[in-house]
């Protein structure tokens, strides 16, 4: 049997697997590795600045693809810079599969040069991890790796690889199939449990459906809008489930929690059944929980059990796959001769009143760019058809709430983590997959300043990213809650040090435009989509601008304060 | 509410870690641990003492599920298994109390295992509450150091967990 070397193994496995694209940095201990990619350039790699941005990039390549991405960086400060990208796609449920470098396997645990034990670090965030120490074992890893990453709950997995590993040779052992005798994610529903979901959804006169960002990952944002319309029920979604659902529609709710809709917030507290889709009652979204759906029966849908009845007690709960449970509920209720449309008409009539009050609307002022307004011109610009990422804070609730989102993975944003950064470099990894479409960041100038160094990636792959940066001069959503809860005391949230974003982006060979007039904004939006070469749109944005509606950290979600 | 969950898990390096690093990730607690290879040698069980109401303990059971090298979790419920726990303990054995130290040890049917001129080594296996009862009683003789096990535990009747 012909024997290949670790290195050999590794770009093998990947080509097997369809694996198009790695994010990477390399260093000493993955050289092998390297070198075996330079002879195989028909795996495309992409050279980032910094290892965080490359964890970022596969997790928005997979975020915007539904495929698994790949990063692979060196030991020691290599790998220890991953980690947070590695806890986003953990909070997240991100499918991401990362390799790191480790010092030769002789040398584990003598305090190396760039030796970190990555695989203890990073345990509490990662789904499974693997430290190969044999290189007969690596090929089997890697399909394990992919296939955990994918199946089930999705996340990232850690493939850790010494560097003798990477050059002992072996035969190509790679399994045909991944069989698992300690992990069978459930796929299949229980029927017995869906009918029950379809009877409650029968005898529910103010029911909502609460979808979670697990109807986008298995891809069954198809199923819930059939199931939506037919049964005649309201739809709200997490900052995760985004996209989900067309957010045009008249069922359609909008966001909830923290910084959701009016309409969306009420509706939860009045339901008499919330049935919960690939979500799982985060506090941002549940408020108080002891007032959360105060009169609803809860029913929850998930693939990971652990989630049921996690925060929130339920009372039908039903394990597996998001698109095979939706076609078998869309199945029973439409066996049941139920006249659905009459049955919410007064349900959805109220839903409309309570959306007539526009907590959305904000006050214009002459000559001021609003933040709101820049979304507004970016979706009069694009109609819906774009890639958008947020980076954290107030810029991702403003894009949360104003941007038009008609379909799944087409907003990507850190939900359970919150990174700041991680827009920019998610932007790219999703523009690395669907370089003709446009792709844009929504960005705070705190945010952006954490991962800009991967300018230089996006102009070096030629991916033409637009940044625009609601440019408040602030860490906006760090100062609106000390304004709000502290007495207006704005504790070092005021960077009074910017750089030159214009200038920053041509010092990268990026187009930089800078706007301080509303009428300035989507000249200059259109004019990066025009150049077709990543851009820097710094929108100078009204100082003190807040997201409303708000509900306080720890209030119910039906006691908001509004604009 | 105690609980006794026993845990069968590939025996394979780091579960140790992954399973002691859910407990003190998301704040459970464990009051005792025992682990040790099973009659296949590719797998190890676990027995895990712990506390919490029924929620806390549905969110371990399932939380161990969750992680991909447990193969099967049990939560033991009163009367469906049996535990032992064994206990050394060393205790000063001075001329005028050996003979009080060996009359404990043959009532709760434990045995010597190891003697030295000034001390004796004795090893106690029962339930956790025979356990402690041999301890409290020869506590005043003077015990120098114990070592406990904690807990193993097995279901009763045909059941298995394997």
């Amino acid at each position: 049997m012909t024997q290949f070397t670790g290195a050999e193994i590794f770009v093998k496995s990947l080509l097997k697997l369809k694996t198009a694209l790695i994010f990477g940095y390399p260093g000493g201990v993955v050289l092998p590795i390297y070198d075996e990619l330079f002879k195989n350039p028909q795996l495309r790699h992409i050279l980032v600045r910094h290892e965080q941005g490359a964890v970022h990039m596969a997790d928005g390549y997979a975020r915007a693809t539904g495929k698994v991405g790949v990063a692979l960086v060196t030991s020691g400060p290599g790998a220890t810079n991953t980690v947070t990208g590695i806890a986003t796609a953990y909070m997240d449920s991100i499918p991401i599969v990362v390799f790191t470098g480790q010092v030769p396997t002789a040398l584990i645990g003598n305090d190396a040069f760039q030796e970190a034990d990555i695989i203890g670090i990073t345990r509490p965030c990662v789904k499974h991890s693997y430290l190969v120490r044999d290189v007969k074992q690596l090929a089997p890893t890697i399909a394990e790796a992919f296939y955990i990453a994918s199946t089930g709950k999705p996340g990232p997995v850690l493939v850790d690889i010494p560097r003798d590993v990477a050059t002992n040779k072996s035969t190509f052992n790679f399994p045909e199939k991944v069989e698992l005798r300690s992990y069978k994610p459930t796929k299949s529903g229980h029927q017995r449990q869906i009918e029950k979901l379809a009877d409650a959804l029968e005898n529910s006169k103010k029911p909502v459906f609460y979808v979670g960002g697990g109807v986008i990952s298995a891809n069954a944002a198809g199923e819930l809008s059939k199931l939506a319309k037919h049964t005649h029920t309201p739809v709200t979604e997490t900052l995760m489930g985004l996209g989900s659902f067309d957010s045009s529609h008249n069922l359609h709710l909008g966001m909830l929690g923290m910084h959701g809709t009016y309409r969306a917030n009420m509706a939860m507290t009045d339901a008499d059944l919330v049935v919960a889709l690939g979500a799982r009652f985060d506090d941002r979204v549940t408020g108080k929980i002891d007032e959360f759906a105060p009169h609803a029966k809860i029913a929850q849908v998930d693939v990971d059990p652990t989630s049921i009845s996690k925060n929130v007690k339920c009372d039908i709960p039903v394990v597996g796959d998001l698109s095979d449970v939706l076609k078998k509920l869309n199945v029973a209720v439409k066996k049941r001769k139920v006249p659905w449309k009459s049955k919410t008409k007064e349900w959805v009539q109220q839903i409309d009143e309570w959306r007539s009050s526009n907590t959305l609307a904000y006050k214009t002022k002459k000559n001021v760019i609003k933040p709101q307004f820049v979304l507004e011109e970016i979706n009069k610009i694009t109609k819906g058809d774009a890639i958008y990422t947020t980076e954290v804070g107030q810029n991702q609730m403003w894009a949360a709430q104003y941007l038009t989102l008609t379909k799944p993975r087409t907003f990507l944003t850190s939900g359970g983590l919150g990174t700041m950064g991680y827009g920019f470099p998610a932007a790219i990894g999703a523009q690395a997959a669907f370089p003709n479409k446009i792709v844009i960041d929504i960005a705070g100038d705190a945010s952006i300043q954490m991962n800009i160094q991967e300018l230089g990636t996006a102009v070096q792959q030629n991916l033409p990213v637009i940044i625009v940066i609601l440019n408040n001069g602030f860490l906006g959503m760090v100062r609106q809650w000390q304004q709000l809860f502290y007495e207006n005391r704005y504790a070092y949230s005021c960077m009074e040090h910017q750089p030159d974003f214009v200038k920053l982006a041509e010092a990268y060979g990026a187009f930089g435009a800078r706007v301080t007039k509303p009428e300035e904004v989507a000249p200059a939006i259109k004019k990066a989509i025009k150049l077709k070469k990543p851009a820097i749109i710094d929108c100078v944005v009204e100082r003190e601008e807040n997201v409303y509606p708000m509900v306080p950290a720890g209030a119910p979600i039906n006691k908001m304060l509004l604009a | 509410m105690r609980h006794t969950i026993s845990v069968l898990v590939e025996n394979k390096f780091g579960v140790l870690s992954r399973v002691s690093g859910l407990f003190s990730g998301r704040g459970f607690n464990i009051e005792s641990l025992s682990v040790a290879p099973t009659m296949d040698t590719s797998t190890s069980r676990m027995t895990i003492i712990t506390r919490g109401d029924d929620a806390i303990v549905e969110q371990i059971t399932k939380q161990l599920n969750k992680l991909i090298d447990v193969i099967k979790v049990s939560d033991f419920k009163n009367e469906e298994y049996v535990d032992r726990e064994i206990v050394l303990v060393k205790v000063n054995a001075e001329p005028n109390n050996r003979a009080e130290i060996l009359r404990m040890t043959e009532i709760f049917r434990g045995k010597v295992v190891d003697v030295s001129p000034k001390t004796y080594t004795l090893e106690v296996t029962g339930s956790e509450g025979k356990v402690n009862a041999f301890i409290e009683m020869i506590k005043h003789l003077g015990i120098i150091e114990i070592a406990r096990s904690g807990k193993v535990a097995i279901s009763r009747g045909r059941r298995t967990l394997g």
